[in-house]
């Protein structure tokens, strides 16, 4: 690791005053990205900002059919959280399968979100559920935030602070996990509306990261069911391809996982 | 069996210390003045090196020196060696390139050192490491067996023309063609045995200290074999004569094999040492331990096998390529012909065996022995080998094996292995019966109804081991003899020192060899200790390695406890005014047998000591000392039933059950047996379902850390079944045969017999992930 500055946030005023002060400042948040990075030299930011332990980014508030998660708040606290299970247990269920122990319990969904990566969890769950990203300039709906992989709409020095999710009429997430690393070889997160709308969303699979996929949408809006999507091709062009799966197994996986999310779904 | 003798499950004496954190590991150990390395390492597969210039790195803090490859030749420090001349079919001897410690002139693998900075701390060197510039020309890269044989390929070695090191063979060539022109039957088969990575828990490390009063160096290092580094560091690489070199491997985090070998790191350290003036550390990290310690296994073979109209084996054919990767290691040229082509006939009667192996360069990191190393690549190919016949025959793979099984014993193979015992029969049925075979067919019935493949697959290896008759390995080209030491030390209150040239580094011997010593005396184990890994302290050793600790090494303790307790008797009859041969040992104490007479041992030890009262003309003192080589290999072997279901859907393999059956001789510790069993059929299922090291065209590395490289976790593996059948070994005291490899090398041929069983296609290689499951079942 190279030289940095670390600084201990005391509030997100004061987490932003620090990072304009660096000449390359970087948030940390829960590090699980970030440390290994900095650990192997192949980052090297100036000055790092630690905000996970800023009090007004720390809880899960659940209130009529929004529940809102604060953006230093743990994998580990958001799946044993009582009001998630309750409103919905399908993002409860998604933050319990995310890495492993050491990871949930210090890992948080702001950090996860801001780091975008095109095989994490959470980003499928915001981008089905419709969820809205907070941050400390503005609100941003989940459509506008994710920019493709590693990228997002946030801009420098920008901070989540919360992210709040409409609670779903119903709601399930599948996971393939990457045999080697566990994060999602490919990820389903199936979500209704209660308005009636079906959004589903795929991580892990695509080369431009989370992504709806229409042809499974279509087909659930018609009948929610995961019989339904027997007949639905998923097209391999534009996913992902490495060791561990190739891009026609990744179509697979997307249907897959689809059927599975439904089933988990109810 | 006493408490703590022969056969009790003793917990394990050296946890304590290891669970609470207070192992001591090279990294452990701090020196005053201690500076730190750290390498600069190819990021080419193949490249020439043009020029380094460290004018700039030398002028950053904390530096102490820049030193390169040439300078290493320049001081004339030796080529790392390979310790076995392979002869190969035309009576030419293997041909091999040099392989300097630090490269000077050409880069044959990625990671491979050019350079080492020496400084303060080890961020400070490993700031300059990034300022010293080299110049690097590419060339073409071979990165895999293919490449590398095609005609025009990049040569690596200008001494081995067409990237071979050998083209070796084994066995009857004629008798097989013969076998093959009866045959009613013939099954081909073509399999990948795939490259893997040792991955100890802890990486290698090196602390180097010269002293100049004395001209002394010493060493701690990570080495399963401290005796053998010392040597080959004297003899071949002309760093310090023996006495003037003290090699440590205190605590060493698991071997597998990978820390059988010298490497280059060890020795730069040691010449650097001197260089500098100051004690040198090295730590390698994850990242290094994936580039440069020494690969396992990366055979591709094709494989025939003949049968008569009863299905009894006629002849086998099998050739292989074997990758050792861009330079030889220590023992690579052993591992793929003396330790597996010698073991193709498995458990069975194969009336001619002819066997080719061609070793190739590559530009990838050197390939050595693994856990198993060789006998898990024949286990893997004999194994699936039956399993494919059986189903071209329309036959039960299971019967198929026991019809085919050798029964008497001794048994002499055709390719020199000569079976000393063993019990084939009892192990595979122990085996289905544990995991109920005959209703086997119900249960896939049953998991088809729920939309799961279900699969069933038998594995019956069987190993060499308690390597190895010095003798007979010195004539087959091995530069070693293959013999262990022990000294056994009673003190003169009685507590008993142990010193061994075995070496642990996670086999327990510290309470094992203790419970060897309970066993004989009746004393307790906490009276005895274990010394090993100090070439100061033990005069001489071969070693940990090939499941050889204990039907090698404990059988050197016995030889010597067997000459203490001699002297120790006639003390003692001396003491009691009895004759020698009345005198047996109980419960620590040395009694005439039919009275109540008896002395206690720390009376004896101190008769000894003091020296007022012993037999006319005996030296004082208790301690012996045995070298002990061993007559024949030991021949663990067992059988190893998977059953598990595929999910048709993702491709994902679940366990449903996995038993083992295997017949490792007499016990001394079962727990810690259990533990080996456990550790190597995680290493085993590990190889068949999860790790694979794999090289892009370029000679990169894909799989270079864990989120690409797939480590078994604990719940990757199902919860094993074992049992045990015994047939003692009758060429050691003990009747031990050794249990450190089995699981590696039984372990990968169940699982994939058992989905290409739940599938039905036999066209699946390793590691079975489940992509390409999923490939293998929907094209």
């Amino acid at each position: 690791m190279y030289e940095t500055n670390y600084h201990r946030a005391s509030s997100i005023d004061d987490a932003v005053a620090q990072f304009a002060k660096g000449t390359d400042s970087k948030f940390l948040s829960g590090g699980q990205t970030l440390l290994p990075v900095m650990k192997q030299r192949l980052a090297a930011p100036s000055d790092v900002i630690d905000v996970a332990k800023i009090k007004d980014m720390i809880g899960i508030d659940v209130s009529g059919d929004t529940v809102t998660i604060k953006a230093a708040t743990t994998h580990y606290d958001v799946a044993q959280s009582d009001a998630v299970q309750k409103a919905i247990p399908a993002l409860a269920n998604l933050a319990s399968m995310i890495g492993d122990p050491a990871v949930r319990h210090r890992g948080t969904i702001g950090g996860s979100l801001a780091n975008n990566d095109p095989a994490a969890d959470y980003p499928a769950a915001v981008l089905a559920l419709g969820a809205v990203v907070k941050t400390n300039k503005r609100s941003i709906a989940a459509e506008d935030f994710f920019k493709g992989l590693f990228s997002t709409a946030l801009e420098d020095g920008e901070i989540i602070t919360q992210v709040s999710f409409p609670v779903p009429a119903k709601a399930g997430y599948a996971k393939f996990p990457n045999p080697a690393s566990r994060f999602a070889l490919t990820g389903v997160f199936v979500a209704k509306t209660k308005s009636g709308d079906v959004r589903v969303v795929a991580t892990g699979a695509s080369q431009s990261g989370v992504m709806r996929v229409a042809p499974i949408e279509q087909a659930l809006k018609a009948n929610w069911a995961a019989s339904a999507l027997d007949a639905v091709t998923i097209p391999a062009s534009g996913l992902l391809a490495d060791i561990h799966g190739s891009a026609d197994y990744r179509a697979n996986l997307v249907k897959v996982m689809g059927q599975r999310a439904v089933t988990a779904a109810g | 069996m006493g408490v703590e003798g022969i056969g009790a499950r003793v917990v394990r004496k050296e946890d304590r210390r290891f669970i609470t954190g207070q192992g001591r590991y090279v990294d452990d150990v701090k020196m005053v003045g201690m500076s730190y390395a750290h390498f600069i390492r190819s990021p080419h597969a193949h490249a020439k090196v043009k020029g380094i210039n460290s004018a700039e790195a030398m002028k950053m803090p904390g530096v102490i020196a820049v030193l390169t490859g040439q300078q290493i030749v320049d001081d004339k420090v030796g080529n790392l060696i390979c310790g076995w001349a392979i002869t190969s079919k035309d009576g030419s001897p293997m041909k091999m390139g040099a392989w300097p410690a630090m490269a000077p002139e050409t880069v044959r693998f990625v990671g491979q050192a050019v350079a080492v900075v020496i400084a303060e701390t080890k961020n400070q060197a490993k700031d300059a490491a990034e300022a010293v510039v080299v110049d690097y020309e590419e060339l073409p890269a071979a990165a895999d067996i293919k490449t590398a044989i095609k005609p025009g390929a990049p040569q690596l070695h200008p001494e081995a023309p067409g990237n071979i090191v050998y083209d070796w063979h084994l066995g009857d060539e004629a008798a097989v063609k013969d076998a093959f022109s009866k045959a009613a039957n013939v099954v081909t088969l073509e399999l990948t045995n795939n490259r893997l990575v040792p991955n100890a828990m802890e990486p290698r490390a090196a602390v180097a200290h010269y002293d100049q009063a004395e001209e002394h160096y010493t060493l701690y290092t990570t080495s399963q074999n401290p005796h053998v580094a010392r040597l080959v560091l004297s003899a071949f690489y002309n760093i310090a004569p023996e006495h003037k070199l003290r090699v440590i491997a205190p605590d060493v985090g698991g071997g597998f094999g990978s820390k059988i070998y010298i490497y280059p790191e060890e020795m730069v350290a040691l010449w650097a040492s001197k260089k500098v003036g100051r004690p040198v550390k090295w730590t390698g990290d994850r990242s290094e331990a994936f580039l440069t310690d020494a690969h396992g296994r990366d055979h591709v073979s094709k494989a025939e096998m003949a049968f008569d109209k009863d299905n009894k084996i006629l002849g086998l054919r099998v050739k292989t390529h074997a990758n050792f990767g861009a330079y030889m290691s220590l023992f690579s040229s052993a591992v793929p012909t003396y330790l597996y082509a010698t073991l193709l006939s498995g458990q069975y009667v194969i009336p001619a065996i002819y066997a080719e192996v061609i070793g190739v360069y590559t530009n990838t990191t050197p390939v050595d022995a693994y856990r198993g190393a060789g006998r898990p690549e024949a286990s893997y190919l004999i194994e699936r080998m039956m399993e494919t016949a059986a189903r071209q025959l329309k036959v039960d793979p299971a019967e198929l094996r026991k019809k085919n099984f050798i029964t008497a014993f001794p048994y002499q193979t055709p390719v020199i292995m000569a079976y000393d015992i063993g019990d084939f029969h009892a192990s595979i049925d122990a085996a289905m019966k544990a995991i109920d075979y005959a209703g086997f067919p119900a249960r896939k019935a049953k998991a088809k109804a729920d939309g799961k493949l279900r699969g069933i697959g038998v594995s019956c290896y069987i190993e060499a081991c308690g390597i190895a008759p010095s003798k007979a390995v010195g004539s087959l080209g091995a530069g070693v003899g293959l013999w262990e030491s022990a000294e056994i030390r009673v003190n003169p209150v009685g507590t008993i020192e142990v010193l061994t040239g075995s070496h642990s580094h996670g086999q327990g011997h510290e309470t094992t060899f203790c419970q060897i010593i309970a066993e004989r005396l009746g004393v307790p184990i906490s009276q005895v200790s274990i010394v090993h890994g100090d070439t100061d302290k033990v005069q001489f050793g071969m070693g940990t390695y090939g499941s050889r600790s204990l039907a090698v090494g404990g059988t050197a303790i016995v030889k010597a406890m067997e000459k203490v307790e001699a002297k120790a008797k006639k003390i003692a009859a001396h003491a009691l005014e009895a004759s020698e041969s009345d005198i047996v040992i109980e419960n620590g104490e040395f009694k005439v047998t039919g009275t109540d007479k008896s002395i206690a041992l720390p009376m004896v030890a101190l008769a000894a000591y003091t020296a007022h009262n012993l037999p006319d003309g005996m030296e004082p003192g208790l301690k012996e000392t045995a070298f002990y080589d061993p007559t024949n290999f030991t021949f663990p072997a067992g059988a190893y039933i998977c059953e598990l279901e595929v999910d048709p859907g993702t491709g994902k393999t679940s366990f449903v059950n996995f038993v083992a059956a295997d017949d490792f001789g007499r016990l001394i510790n079962p727990m810690i047996v259990e533990g080996q069993v456990h550790g190597g059929l995680a290493q085993g299922i590990g190889q068949a379902l999860l790790e694979g090291a794999v090289y892009d065209n370029t000679g990169q590395l894909v799989t270079a850390s864990f989120m690409d490289y797939t480590m078994p976790r604990a719940d990757d593996l199902p919860s094993f079944q074992l049992s045990h059948t015994t047939t003692l070994c009758p060429g050691n005291p003990l009747g031990v045969k050794g249990c450190g490899e089995a699981g590696a090398i039984g372990a990968s041929a169940a699982v994939i017999n058992a989905i290409t069983d739940a599938i039905g296609n036999n066209k699946l290689e390793m590691p079975a992930t489940p992509d390409r499951v999923w490939h293998a079942i929907h094209g």
